[in-house]
């Protein structure tokens, strides 16, 4: 039995309130913007290596506006837009992707941990995060979420079990995208649906459109309130694409076809969705515009505020090690403090 | 044994051409991993090899460290020779448990029935501005674990004879390959099959004052460091220990007794890196020939550092190197 691709869009149908739909555009324009202009600030030298998500701003976006304010995320690399939308400011969000140890301290308030690099080890981090809720007597959900391939790791089923055990309130995303760098989904695994696993582990699995804004944000709001009411994790599958390299030093022709990326394009997230909107009288080409130039305006300041931002100072390579600073890191900190190595102070 | 003639490679290419070789002349040996079939390796040292061989002895897997080694440990069992790429050594650390529980194990734990000529290749260590995570050199940690090798060439020519050597080899190796190496050396790589022997350290430059020892992408930082020296006068020696275990204590201990005083440079954390092995074995073994401490140069005790503008402070230099020798000579 096939499960059920849950969408809205290509059906025409759109249960949404005018202030939802807007904010969701919003943020996913918005995540749009960052992304293409991350690209090309890489290519200036003005950022280090960047993963970029152009393709699966609904299925991010979806989920970060699915949650209430006391929710958390527990994102990978590649989800600079969910960071976004969870109010990451965008001079940290470029600071961490300019490999600056300022981009590494999110400010107090954002709930949302340091996007991993190792894949899936967020997995099981997540439900120990929302089971420390419940000890807390916060009915706070965490969502985190995992590129398809990561799935494969043993993280991944690990922390599903728990959460299931646990009966955690953990929203589990999977974005789809196809490929993990290089290799597609079918050389990953031998299931048609990630979200077919759920029913293993003992709960709900849910495929939707990832590239449908709507059935994404219903789903997981969904997911989150079943979560919030004490019924437990869900696993949510959204299938999507990356219409992007996998990160700014990779080249996706070694591995798929332009006419794949086309079909792809066809089916962007964002213009479906504006669509959508415009079909109902909800956006034009004028509030486009404003949107836009705010935009720019917004993120000109943000770069700037980035770019303020000191150099880093030698010493912050030992920093924050411990708590309080063990013999070894203080004689390394005073050293590099002094412009010099450990060698030569000794 | 070295072929006549040679060209101008760079480790990429010489390890593509030791892997296109072993592939080529023994039907058990299989290469697999996650990226590295149909697009070559996220550094390409893979490149061309599923096209010549075939998707069956050259394939790419499920993203899932535990599940490679877990895999080559079977195969070798099986009688096959797997080759195995972990995409970067600081990922490693999911397969932790396969390599500490099982791969360096199972000759001991059979009692000598069942080897496991394993190779797994990684690449390590930072100077090339990686993300995070992507410049750990964990090499002591794959030294703790009993029944394994490893070893970590320093120039192309050597890399293709010891890969050669590693996938010959019938107990598990692991074969660390510098990054900053893979584009950053070229050298004259004689063509053929050829091997270099495993478990042997190198003198690569000769000096009398003291004697540096290091491996991997820390030679040529060694070497900077002598060019140096030399032009003030101070002629020392450079080791390249090439394998760390089995170590060729031999080696190491008649070159520090030469000179009476040694630095040893590794890129990892310094508290419980490679070198403290290699200090101690110097204490042990060359205590009365010692005219200074032994002194250490390597990153600092914290994580490798993925802030590129400040990453050169955590990665030994040659400036480090020759401070450190000052030290060693003014002692
Ligand atoms: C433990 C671990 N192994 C390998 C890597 C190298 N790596 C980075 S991203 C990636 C592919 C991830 O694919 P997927 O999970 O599908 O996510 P996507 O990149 O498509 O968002 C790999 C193999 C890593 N970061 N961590």
């Amino acid at each position: 039995m096939k499960p059920k691709v849950v969408q809205y869009l290509d059906k025409g149908e759109f249960p949404l309130g005018e202030g939802e739909a807007l904010a969701l555009y919003r943020a996913m324009r918005r995540a749009r913007f960052f992304d293409e202009k991350a690209v090309t600030l890489q290519r200036q030298g003005r950022l280090g290596v960047y993963a970029p998500f152009m393709g699966q701003e609904a299925a991010q976006v979806g989920v970060a506006l699915a949650l209430g304010e006391k929710d958390f995320v527990v994102p990978s690399y590649r989800e600079s837009a969910l960071l976004l939308a969870r109010g990451l400011p965008i001079h940290t969000l470029l600071l961490y992707w300019r490999a600056h140890p300022a981009g590494w301290r999110f400010p107090e308030g954002v709930r949302a941990v340091n996007p991993y690099i190792p894949i899936a080890t967020q997995i099981p981090q997540a439900v120990g995060l929302a089971l420390a809720g419940r000890y807390r007597g916060e009915d706070w959900v965490v969502a985190t979420s995992i590129g398809d391939g990561g799935t494969s790791e043993g993280d991944f089923h690990e922390g599903l079990n728990f959460a299931a055990v646990f009966n955690a309130p953990v929203l589990f995303l999977v974005q789809n995208n196809g490929y993990a760098i290089s290799v597609p989904r079918a050389k990953q695994m031998r299931v048609d649906y990630i979200a077919r696993r759920a029913e293993g582990y003992g709960m709900p699995g849910v495929v939707v459109d990832g590239n449908d804004a709507v059935a994404v944000y219903l789903e997981a709001k969904k997911a989150v309130e079943r979560a919030r009411k004490g019924e437990g994790p869900t696993l949510l599958e959204a299938l999507t694409y990356r219409l992007a390299p996998h990160t700014t030093s990779d080249d996706p022709s070694r591995y798929r076809t332009r006419e794949e990326e086309e079909t792809w394009r066809a089916k962007d997230p964002l213009l479906r969705f504006r669509r959508a909107l415009e079909a109902r009288g909800l956006w034009d080409e004028e509030r486009e515009g404003e949107l836009l130039a705010q935009l720019e305006e917004e993120f000109a300041r943000e770069l700037a505020l980035a770019d303020s931002v000191p150099e880093p100072r030698p010493e912050e390579i030992v920093e924050h090690v411990y708590a309080e600073m063990g013999p070894d890191q203080r004689r390394a900190w005073e050293a590099l403090r002094q412009g010099r190595h450990v060698e030569e102070v000794w | 044994m070295v072929a006549e003639r040679a060209r101008v490679l760079n480790m990429v290419q010489a390890i593509n051409e030791a892997l296109d070789l072993a592939l080529a002349r023994d039907e058990r040996v299989l290469v697999f991993g996650e990226d590295v079939g149909r697009l070559g390796g996220v550094f390409r040292v893979t490149e061309g090899l599923q096209a010549k061989h075939g998707e069956a002895r050259v394939f790419d897997t499920p993203l899932a460290e535990s599940g490679i080694l877990g895999l080559a440990i079977g195969l070798a069992m099986g009688g096959m020779r797997p080759v195995a790429e972990i995409q970067f050594a600081g990922f490693l650390y999911p397969a932790l448990d396969q390599i500490l529980s099982h791969l360096g194990r199972w000759r001991h734990r059979s009692r000598g029935r069942v080897g496991l000529p394993v190779v797994v290749r990684a690449p390590y260590g930072g100077g090339v501005h990686t993300p995070e995570q992507h410049a750990d050199s964990p090499e002591a940690l794959l030294a703790h674990a009993p029944g394994v090798k490893v070893v970590i060439p320093s120039s192309p020519e050597r890399a293709k004879g010891l890969l050669l050597a590693a996938i010959e080899d019938e107990d598990p190796v692991f074969f660390l390959e510098a990054i900053k190496l893979y584009r950053g050396s070229r050298a004259e790589v004689p063509e053929g099959y050829y091997t270099l022997p495993l478990g042997r350290a190198r003198v690569v430059r000769e000096g009398g004052a003291a004697t540096l020892i290091g491996y991997g992408g820390m030679v040529e930082v060694m070497l900077e460091a002598a060019e140096v020296a030399a032009k003030e006068g101070v002629e020392v020696m450079v080791v390249d220990l090439e394998t760390l275990v089995p170590l060729d204590e031999d080696t190491l201990l008649e070159a520090v007794r030469e000179t009476g005083r040694a630095v040893v440079v590794y890129e990892a954390m310094r508290t419980g890196g490679f070198g403290a092995e290699v200090a101690a074995r110097i204490a042990e073994g060359a205590i009365d020939y010692l005219q200074a401490p032994v002194v250490r140069v390597a990153g600092y005790d914290a994580p490798y550092p993925p802030f590129s503008a400040i990453e050169h402070h955590y990665r030994p230099s040659a400036k480090r190197v020759l401070a450190a020798l000052r030290r060693v000579l003014t002692h």
